[in-house]
């Protein structure tokens, strides 16, 4: 046993309790050294590696990317000794040919998986002594899965689409875990769900769905102790696949509500959203742009032999338009500090982007410096990154100006919130063919509005007009602007 | 250390030595003697036209540089450590251990220093078992040095206090009439830019100031107190503070170990030969976070500490071995496997630390008992033996 090592999730600041899962820096089977970066967690305060406490092989990873995992609660388990030979067999009562062993990925994808030779008596996932919940290895955290609210999306559908998938059934002896895979048995179907409500209150509170219950009480009611062996089932019943997107569709109990915590991301948005909607006054103005000619432009650009492998999109004109409105209007660019006003010579331009994670608004530093062929670059290089998960909380901060293409949702404009500590987001709305009087005659033209959200205790209805009206004059008419701005 | 023998032949004594006076940048000139690059400086003026110098042995040189690696190593074990769930908390230097050698390093034996909680290497240069504060971080002890012994008083948590214990450490210190020559004492207090917002840090420098006291204030100044940056500290380089007190102040680069030491002497000697207070401002950087619980990657941006990256104090002392031919590899092989080591070996201790038994709690509170804590601990330990197999 003592070869086995499991690691739990330290508090990582003080008085944590729980901590999430960004990346894993190795895989199962890995050789790793002491103090080798093995995970990242982000907790509600920090985004931290954690190093590796022996050196050693990686036997099995508990938690997928993505997780919330509560302090001390293991998170991988290592093998100091992997040149050792096979771990011995420990008194089993399960017959081995029971328990497959799983693929590196399974074991990655699996929060308790057995392998040959390394299961507690019978009990994996189950109840052992003290209280805890048997794993993999050794014991696990002390009632850690009862205080965990199951991710709802799907877990009935995907219990009866695959019941016969191993990892599922080898962690489910009878007395453990009756409810999850027997999704209606015992009850008519389409019957109305029968528990008391207390039971009620305490299967929201624990995020357990009756309706995937089976009762064990008087005409198939469901009970206090059934609730609580569902909550207490480990995630066993629920295969976390690692890139599972949280984005399930949304499943509902029989009170026809989800709750979904706030955490991560969406907790941060809002809390930005709050703090900057009430503490800046905002003013929105919008105006509508005939972006014909400025289309045509990017046209021309694209044909350019230089231009042919750069994605070029209206938002890079949009960008170039700012930048250049700033060089114009340098008040624009600022933050209120309370006693003074932080006019800034560097633009650093965020761009919002929606991801799977949530709104996150990167910026292209020092944007105003770059030509538009490194802005265009900077601007793909920045969704992508944004795509794949991988911006850094240093590509976030220190935003200056931000622009936000709510256009691409098919959207005409929008009257955005100010992130905190910028003073005007520029919202761009979706460019389509509307009747337009051009040259005295109504015709069918490329036609977008732009919105501007400014903070009126630094900008002036004045300043903001104009700082919007220079945008749209590029907009409209992107070859005379320059000729005459720059 | 000791300081070099002045006769002693220096390295890079160039045809025509070479002071260095303040920069034509927007930036307040700072005392510098070893380049980021490398380059020993002759000498340096400090803005009331002191003149810096060090004089230093091959030996010397390759002492404190292997007191830079080894205090860095020291301090990412302990990190590590924290992250691993064996330290409740650490508060790395990385980034100012030039500061903190250099300036540990310029201490005589007989003075006292009144560190943060951040001063490792000056503890390390003190003498002290690295094991101490991190029985303290573990919550296994209070710190268990003695003050009087190694004259490095205990870790202080609360921002700026210690400033005022050491003041009126000083104060005693003239009152014994123990300044005055060479054998003469002098005290350090060590604190950050942060602390120089505080009301005990200001009252300090009065009390220091007016009652003549032997004194050295040394700032490392990092840049950051926790998230807010020095620009919300002060509108003045906070050496230029300490004239409104009435004593000198001077900036020097804290990423440099020579001039760190080179101040540091210098303002301590003036000290203990009782010329009264003086503050140091080393300017230096925060590499990493302000504590384990923290995440500088939310309010600074990469490109800054990219920047400071470059000015790393442990690169620059190597380049100048090299270049100087002080060394060969085989000396760094051998200082980074000596590192290696005594962090396993740290390692080791920390995890072998016992937990201590929960009456011990009883036992530091006076430092004879009284018999009301007596009958106390009578009362918890009966209660204690009243759980179920209780081996505490």
């Amino acid at each position: 046993m003592s070869r086995i090592k499991e690691f739990n999730l330290p508090d990582l600041g003080e008085g944590l309790t729980e901590g999430e899962i960004l990346a894993w820096l190795v895989k199962v089977g890995d050789d790793i050294e002491l103090n080798q970066p093995i995970v990242e967690v982000e907790t509600a305060k920090a985004a931290v590696e954690i190093p590796a406490k022996w050196a050693g092989r990686v036997q099995a990873i508990f938690h997928p990317e993505g997780a919330t995992v509560e302090v001390g609660s293991p998170i991988i388990a290592i093998d100091t000794d992997p040149n050792a030979g096979p771990i011995e067999q420990s008194t089993t009562g399960a017959p081995a040919a029971d328990l497959p062993t799983p693929s590196a990925a399974s074991l990655a994808a699996v929060e308790v998986a057995p392998e040959e030779g390394m299961v507690e008596p019978g009990l994996i996932g189950g109840v052992a002594p003290g209280g805890r919940t048997a794993v993999l290895v050794g014991y696990g955290p002390r009632n850690a899965p009862a205080k965990r609210r199951p991710r709802k999306g799907g877990v009935p559908a995907q219990a009866a689409a695959a019941p016969a998938a191993p990892v599922q059934a080898a962690p489910a002896p009878a007395p453990v875990v009756p409810a999850p895979a027997l999704n209606g048995t015992g009850r008519p179907a389409g019957g109305p769900v029968l528990a008391k409500p207390p039971v009620r209150k305490l299967a929201k509170d624990l995020g357990v769905d009756l309706a995937a219950l089976t009762g064990s009480g008087p005409l198939g009611s469901i009970t206090r102790e059934d609730v609580q062996r569902a909550a207490a089932a480990p995630a066993a019943a629920e295969p976390l696949t690692v890139a599972a997107p949280v984005t399930a569709a949304a499943s509902f109990g029989a009170d026809r509500e989800q709750r979904i915590p706030v955490k991560g991301v969406r907790k941060l948005t809002a809390e930005n959203m709050s703090r900057s909607a009430f503490t800046a006054p905002h003013v929105t103005e919008f105006l509508t742009v005939d972006m014909t000619r400025a289309m045509k432009a990017l046209d021309r650009l694209r044909e350019r032999r230089e231009w042919r492998d750069v994605r070029v999109s209206p938002l890079l004109l949009v960008a170039k338009a700012v930048l250049l409105a700033v060089k114009r209007h340098p008040m624009v660019n600022s933050t209120w500090a309370g006693d003074e006003i932080v006019v800034k010579d560097y633009v650093n331009l965020g761009i919002a982007a929606a991801t799977e994670r949530g709104l996150i608004v990167p910026n292209i530093k020092d944007a105003g410096r770059l030509s538009l062929r490194e802005l265009a670059d900077a601007m793909t290089d920045l969704v992508q990154t944004a795509k794949a998960g991988k911006t850094s909380p240093a590509d976030m901060s220190g935003g200056t100006l931000t622009i936000t293409n709510v256009g691409v949702f098919g959207v005409d404009t929008g009257t955005p919130i100010l992130p905190p500590g910028e003073s005007a987001i520029l919202a761009f709305g979706a460019v389509r063919e509307q009747p337009w009087v051009h040259k005295g005659k109504v015709k069918p033209r490329l036609v977008t509005t732009l919105g501007l959200s400014f903070d009126h205790r630094i900008i002036d209805g004045e300043l903001g007009s104009k700082f919007l009206r220079d945008i749209g004059d590029f907009l409209a008419d992107p070859e005379a602007a320059l000729l005459a701005w720059t | 250390m000791a300081k070099g023998d002045p006769g002693a032949a220096t390295r890079s004594k160039r045809a025509a030595p070479r002071t260095k006076r303040a920069a034509a940048t927007g930036e307040p000139e700072l005392v510098q003697l070893l380049t980021p690059e490398g380059e020993r400086i002759e000498s340096a003026l400090g803005p009331d036209g002191t003149e810096y110098r060090v004089d230093f042995t091959d030996e010397e040189y390759r002492g404190l540089y292997r007191d830079l690696v080894l205090v860095r190593k020291l301090d990412a074990e302990a990190t590590a450590l924290q992250r691993q769930g064996e330290l409740g908390l650490w508060a790395s230097l990385l980034g100012q251990e030039a500061a903190q050698v250099g300036s540990g390093r310029a201490l005589r034996t007989q003075d006292m220093a009144f560190p943060t909680y951040r001063e490792h290497g000056v503890l390390y240069c003190r003498g002290i078992d690295p094991i101490m504060p991190l029985g303290l971080f573990r919550g296994v002890d209070q710190g268990g040095w003695d003050p009087n012994e190694f004259k490095f008083n205990m870790y202080t948590i609360v921002i700026g206090a210690q400033t005022l214990h050491a003041t009126g450490y000083a104060m005693g210190v003239a009152m014994d009439g123990k300044t005055g020559s060479d054998e003469g004492e002098a005290v350090i207090a060590y604190f950050g830019d942060g602390a120089t917002s505080q009301g005990d840090v200001n009252e300090s420098f009065v009390w220091a100031s007016v009652f003549n006291a032997p004194l050295v204030f040394f700032c490392q100044n990092n840049q950051y107190a926790i998230s807010e940056p020095l620009e919300r500290q002060t509108r003045v380089p906070l050496y230029q503070r300490a004239g409104g007190f009435g004593f000198p102040g001077v900036r020097v680069d804290g990423n440099d170990v020579l001039a760190s030491y080179a101040v540091t002497r210098h303002a301590l000697d003036n000290a203990r030969h009782g010329q009264g207070p003086s503050l140091i401002e080393a300017y230096t950087y925060r590499m990493g976070a302000h504590t384990t619980s923290d995440d500088p990657t939310r309010y600074r941006i990469a490109s800054e500490v990219e920047a400071w990256q470059a000015k790393d104090p442990i690169a620059r002392m190597k380049a100048f071995l090299t270049k100087q031919q002080i060394v060969d590899e085989s000396f760094f092989a051998e200082v980074d496997e000596q590192a290696r080591a005594e962090s396993v070996h740290l390692r080791e201790r920390v995890l072998a630390m016992p937990n201590p038994e929960p009456v011990t709690m009883f036992d530091h509170v006076y430092p004879n008992g009284s018999p009301e804590l007596d009958e106390q601990r009578a009362q918890f330990s009966k209660y204690m033996e009243s759980f179920e197999g209780s081996a505490h």
